[in-house]
């Protein structure tokens, strides 16, 4: 997948280029494309004044960025204490094999990606999972691949 | 329009609250993340969608509103009829033309939406006096779940910015300090450092500028009270840093709150924009001499972001690793400038201590606790969801009377609180009191109020792995204690888990755990083998029964069970359907197999079964 540098510019234009919004522009960057493409250390690393190992260092500390392309749609399991003890791992087990990926894997066709994340804060609902930013609460491991590909 | 004076704040609050008194009855729909995964969005769009097209009397699309979380989880999705209280729980969309047609337009109430208790089996017309509200009392929580986090004049109608009003009509900075070091208000983040005190010494610094920061990082898995604050009541996180900025001096604030959190981004957004417009943030706010304004700052999803020194280096845009404390971070934070850093809850509270004053905030709670705390109840509890009482409250009263006691009324085991730096306190410590020193004695602490309990079920030792797994992740990897230590660590536990540890491995890792504990960094270091220790100390016969029996009583690691199908088998494949690993054989209706060479544990077909017909040995 190459991605017009370009468009990559465009959005980190829409911040200040001001060392303090290293963490936001990546974050748009990141909404917009699902991912960090490679251009974008080095074109973000020019727009801040700051080196490109910088730039990785932060993409690379925090958990929110992606530098491999994901999937179109972006499936979460949430590992949060009340989920474990509710038997999230059940459902990643059953994404694994419906889907053939574990967590932080893509399919090949880019179609889903899986991703634990820790505590989403809806912990009255374990187990949870978030189909692009949709909740689903109360899991049973055997509807977990109907959700996962019905959102 | 301004709200340049006091004056006109007054006049604006009466104006509101004149044209809310048309409004005789309101129905309030929670859309806490909990009710929102019930498609409480879907009800809310629902009622809109009939009451603009059916004219009834009294009742228009203003009646409904939409909340923050009003708690009862486990009960949702819950809309509420006010005045009268009416509480109608586990609505669906199926259900809206029913509560318009027969309790709001002829005044019916539907029994079955009501709340059952299932134990004694009454029934319950009015949300205040079920046994999960009636105990509670709601101070940092009092707006949450009652008034539209999107609407500034829900919240000065409800007395929003009257406590501003009070500091700049006639309380000198120094008063504002005195009131809240005098009010005993500890930190709710967790640590319970003294408010008061830390607002004076970031007074007294002599360096300038001066920033007041709010904790929204909430990371600790369990947890959900800020949450439920910044999205359901954004305005009185904003009043109580406005008045922080106040009483220390301070120009520039920002809001950290972790990215998982969206909802709570655009409703603090919102509430900035609309403070901003009314001119409750900016220059001369309310024709004050006061100038502060408050940015929000996004975290990137790491825990250790929490950790004030590593949020400091975030906000400013770098990796969160956080530094030593020679030098606290109130006097030398953010930029290396005297900064207040506190909790959302903290903020939350500091309004109503202002304008009820610190003798009444001090009389509720303990003597060394006081206040209230919010908590959030997960885990194998029946009442899931978010409360707030006072300090001092036994775990037994929290987790029986509030929380209904367990899921399927199976036993009690264990309740773990403070997240992952926290621990867990047995069925023997469930009278204790609930406050920051006695948790703290017994082994865990308060944290930030993350409450989960746990059943027979559930094993300890997995636990115990479950959260250095956490913290090994999250570790940031500047120091070695905590990068190596607690990796180390989880090996070791990995290795009981498996049933291959020997007595010396759990006397390694007591004595690895107690030189993280001194050599960590920061406070992610420190207090990182504490669910290990607490779980360690209260249940060792299960540690035991994993290393000298190969047993797991919990049922759970996978290495140390067998499933097999008892009896009770009707047949009814649904645990076939669900095994991955092809394990399971059977006809339907004629009792199923497990075949234990190619079963795999993963603990599915035990999951879904109705009937209990599987056993774990």
């Amino acid at each position: 997948m190459i991605i017009d540098s370009k468009k990559i510019q465009r959005v980190i234009d829409r911040l200040p280029p001001d060392k303090k919004q290293l963490i936001m522009i990546l974050q748009d960057i990141q909404q917009e494309f699902h991912y960090l493409p490679k251009e974008s250390v080095r074109l973000v690393a020019d727009y801040l004044g700051m080196p490109q190992s910088a730039v990785y260092s932060a993409a690379t500390f925090y958990k929110s960025f992606s530098l491999i392309p994901r999937g179109e749609n972006i499936i979460k399991v949430c590992k949060g204490t009340a989920c474990h003890i509710k038997g999230a791992d059940l459902i990643i087990d059953q994404l694994d094999s419906g889907l053939g990926i574990k967590p932080g894997e893509t399919t090949k066709d880019l179609k889903y990606t899986v991703e634990v994340v820790n505590c989403v804060g809806a912990c009255a609902m374990a187990p949870v999972m978030i189909v692009n930013d949709k909740y689903f609460g109360e899991v049973r491991c055997n509807r977990a691949i109907k959700i996962a590909k019905k959102g | 329009m301004k709200i340049d004076s006091i004056r006109k704040l007054n006049k604006w609050r009466r104006e509101i609250r004149t044209q809310q008194k048309a409004i005789k009855t309101r129905v309030l729909i929670c859309l806490g993340p909990g009710c929102l995964a019930g498609g409480s969005d879907l009800i809310l769009k629902e009622f809109r969608t009939i009451l603009k097209k059916k004219k009834i009397k009294n009742i228009s699309v203003a009646s409904i509103k939409k909340t923050g979380c009003h708690g009862f989880c486990a009960r949702g999705p819950l809309v509420i009829i006010e005045p009268q209280g009416i509480f109608y729980s586990k609505v669906k969309k199926i259900h809206v033309a029913e509560i318009i047609e027969k309790t709001l337009q002829r005044g019916e109430i539907i029994e079955k939406l009501l709340y059952k208790d299932p134990d004694t089996e009454k029934i319950y017309k009015e949300w205040r006096k079920i046994p999960f509200y009636a105990r509670q009392q709601k101070i940092a929580l009092r707006n949450v779940g009652q008034i539209d986090p999107d609407e500034i004049t829900d919240y000065i109608a409800n007395g929003g910015y009257s406590a501003l009003a009070k500091i700049l009509k006639g309380m000198k900075p120094e008063e504002v300090i005195e009131q809240v070091s005098a009010s005993g208000l500890r930190g709710r983040g967790g640590a319970g450092f003294s408010t008061g005190r830390k607002w004076a010494t970031c007074a007294r610094a002599e360096d300038e500028p001066r920033y007041v920061l709010c904790n929204g990082d909430e990371g600790d898995p369990g947890a959900f009270m800020d949450r439920c604050i910044m999205e359901g009541d954004p305005h009185t996180v904003l009043e109580g840093m406005i008045i922080c900025a106040y009483a220390v001096g301070s120009k520039e604030g920002y809001i950290y709150v972790r990215e998982e959190y969206p909802l709570a981004v655009v409703n603090l957004q919102k509430a900035i924009d609309d403070a901003r417009r009314f001119g409750l943030l900016g220059d001369n706010i309310l024709g004050s001499d006061l100038c502060f304004d408050i940015e929000i700052s996004k975290g990137g999803g790491a825990f250790v972001c929490g950790e004030s020194s590593a949020l400091m280096k975030s906000v400013a845009g770098e990796i969160g690793e956080p530094r030593a404390k020679y030098v606290r971070s109130v006097l030398k934070g953010l930029h290396d400038k005297p900064t207040v850093l506190n909790n959302v809850e903290s903020y939350a509270n500091i309004p109503v201590i202002i304008e009820k004053g610190a003798d009444w905030f001090a009389s509720i709670g303990t003597k060394k606790s006081a206040g209230t705390k919010a908590f959030s109840l997960a885990g194998k509890i029946r009442n899931t969801g978010l409360i707030e009482v006072p300090m001092g409250i036994t775990l037994r009263e929290i987790i029986y009377d509030i929380g209904g006691g367990i899921n399927d009324n199976r036993e009690f085991k264990a309740v773990q609180t403070g997240g992952p730096s926290g621990g867990c306190l047995p069925a023997d410590k469930l009278d204790l009191d609930v406050d920051f020193d006695t948790l703290t004695e017994n082994g865990s602490m308060m944290g930030s109020g993350g409450m989960v309990v746990m059943d027979d079920r559930t094993c300890m030792v997995d636990v115990s792995r479950y959260f250095l797994n956490f913290l090994v992740e999250e570790s940031c990897g500047k120091c070695v204690p905590c990068r190596e230590g607690l990796y180390q660590l989880h090996k070791l536990n990995e290795k009981v888990c498996k049933g291959k540890a020997g007595d010396d491995d759990l006397k390694l890792m007591e004595n690895l755990s107690r030189t993280i504990m001194s050599s960590s960094l920061c406070g992610l270091g420190q207090s990182g083998p504490n669910p290990f220790l607490s779980t360690i100390m209260y249940f060792r016969d299960e540690y035991e029964a994993h290393v000298n029996e190969q047993k797991c009583p919990g049922g759970v690691c996978k290495d140390l069970i067998t499933y097999r199908i008892n009896d009770d088998c009707d047949g009814c494949m649904a645990c076939l359907k669900v095994c991955a690993a092809d394990a399971i054989t059977g006809k339907k209706n004629e009792k199923h197999v497990i075949d234990e060479i190619k079963c795999d544990r993963c603990g599915a077909c035990y999951a879904v079964c109705n009937i209990n017909a599987i056993d774990i040995i």
